[in-house]
């Protein structure tokens, strides 16, 4: 697997993964939800050409026409991050242009005609941003976009408007979880207009402790405004992450140990994994890595994992669809043979 | 847009409770959204829910009038009410035909409605020269002013040019 979740990024003890994303439309056409058949496949058509076109782009990037697609392999993409659920879904002319090494995406006649999205492990935002910044420019040469000089990049729907970026972090939190401090920190972030996904509180165990951070205002401020904003925010909850991490260790470095190597066992011995119970395990193994307790499996394989075990991604692998219980079952199988586990 | 309930934080969970078989969405900040026994966000935020929530609730009461003299673009026949029920506009004609009411939800989005942020290039070149050109300009009123009529000419050659492209 090429992806960017093979490669091993900055902070990655607690940043899985940065990301950067643009919406563009076109001057001449309404925006997808009001366009005709013909329009939806001048755009499609447009976006292509301007990337399969250009020498250099061309051989880095694959085209997907999302109408030709399974409902498997489309599932397989959203959890890759590579297309949202809405463009999976979608009823119209829609596709999504990958580069080789997945960090690239580039969805079309999603809500807005094009949404350029890069992504990178560990904290790289401004990678991501660069990345999306050349991307941009490359598109621009043959696209006139739908701009104006004071509202920005114009959007279908008014929240994404001006920049049309949202700069987004994905975080590992489990310190922060278990000891009820999640709340201070969603609660600062509400004050100053940043948004945070994921579950808090019962389920937070079930969604394996990942939140993301990203940004609402996109009118008014600059691309680095918005992603500086993101970073400064980020790095203060890595510090209370990682001294939350220190403490309940040093409180009580028998019981840490013991949940996260429980946890590792259950993992890599179980013949049955549902996708809720892994999400949860994978966690502590995650921390059990970050922290040293577990030795010798890198961040990187995890993020492998977290991928592999998905409904969509696993029946991908195995080539045809599968029943929950075929799942839970193949899933068990992966985790074991990735982190080589003997019995 | 404020906390529906304590007015003071930015509300960022949305969540839809039934109150006597009513749907009933509400807008809060976390904290208030704890105090009110949901444990967390389920589903992420709808944006298209969220903004017909902004448009629906608190300062409605303009909107409202203003509907029943509901205007359409005519790009693509998307009507101002519409927009408001779904949060989502048809084009980027929608923009320029519901300006001031559009201005001013933009604002309690964003807290502005000024781009600062980059430019398509073309757009950046042209701005560049109707700026060159109000500097030219105002350069070229005062040399008429001081009667330099022959740094005057070449001003008036040099916005010439400019107008061109
Ligand atoms: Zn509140
Ligand atoms: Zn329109």
């Amino acid at each position: 697997m090429p992806g960017w979740y093979v490669e091993d990024g900055p902070e990655s003890d607690v940043v899985v993964s940065s990301r950067v994303r643009f919406a563009r439309n076109f001057e001449e056409y309404p925006f997808p939800s009001k366009m005709t058949r013909e329009q939806g496949q001048s755009v499609l058509n447009a976006v292509r050409d301007a990337v399969l076109n250009n020498s250099s782009a061309a051989k880095n990037f694959v085209f997907i026409d999302i109408q030709q697609m399974s409902p498997i392999d489309r599932q397989a993409l959203v959890e890759m991050h590579l297309i949202s659920p809405d463009l999976a879904e979608s009823q119209k002319q829609s596709g999504v242009l990958i580069s080789k090494d997945e960090k690239i995406s580039i969805m079309i006649n999603e809500e807005d005609h094009l949404r350029i999205q890069c992504i990178y492990p560990g904290m790289q935002l401004d990678q991501a941003l660069d990345l999306c910044i050349k991307v941009d420019g490359l598109l621009e040469e043959n696209i006139r976009y739908a701009f104006d000089d004071k509202y920005g990049y114009l959007t279908c729907c008014p929240t994404n408007i001006g920049t049309g970026m949202r700069a987004s972090v994905m975080l590992h939190l489990p310190a922060l979880t278990m000891t009820g401090y999640i709340r201070n920190i969603l609660d600062a972030c509400s004050k100053i207009g940043i948004a945070v996904r994921g579950l808090y509180g019962e389920n937070s165990e079930a969604s394996g402790n990942m939140f993301q951070i990203s940004n609402q205002v996109t009118l008014g401020q600059s691309e680095e405004e918005i992603a500086s904003n993101i970073k400064n925010i980020t790095s203060q909850i890595i510090e209370h992450e990682r001294s939350l991490r220190d403490q309940l260790y040093k409180q009580n470095p028998y019981r840490l140990e013991d949940k996260v190597l429980r946890s590792f066992g259950l993992f890599t011995n179980a013949r049955i994994l549902s996708s809720e119970e892994s999400l949860k395990l994978l966690s502590d193994v995650r921390l059990g890595v970050n922290m040293g307790i577990i030795k010798g499996i890198s961040t990187e394989k995890l993020n492998e994992i977290m991928l592999l075990i998905q409904p969509g991604y696993l029946q991908k692998i195995t080539g045809k669809p599968l029943s929950p219980e075929e799942r839970d079952i193949k899933r068990a199988e992966i985790v074991r043979n990735k982190l080589g586990c003997s019995i | 847009m404020l906390c529906q309930k304590c007015h003071k934080r930015i509300a960022n969970v949305h969540f839809t409770r039934v109150v006597n078989n009513q749907k009933v969405e509400m807008f809060l900040c976390e904290q208030c959204a704890n105090e009110e026994g949901q444990m967390g966000f389920e589903a992420p935020l709808s944006v298209s829910e969220f903004l017909s929530g902004i448009m629906n609730f608190g300062n409605s009461a303009p909107y409202v009038n203003l509907a029943s003299s509901d205007i359409v673009c005519e790009k693509c026949g998307m009507s101002f009410q519409e927009f408001q029920k779904i949060g989502k506009l048809g084009c980027s004609q929608c923009y320029r035909t519901f300006g001031e009411r559009l201005k001013s939800i933009l604002k309690r989005l964003h807290g502005s409605a000024q781009h600062n942020g980059r430019m398509p290039k073309k757009v950046s070149e042209s701005i560049k020269i109707s700026r060159e050109i109000e500097r030219l300009k105002e350069l070229l009123n005062e040399a008429i002013k001081n009667e330099e009529y022959e740094k005057a000419a070449e001003l008036r050659d040099r916005i010439r040019n400019l107008e061109v492209k």
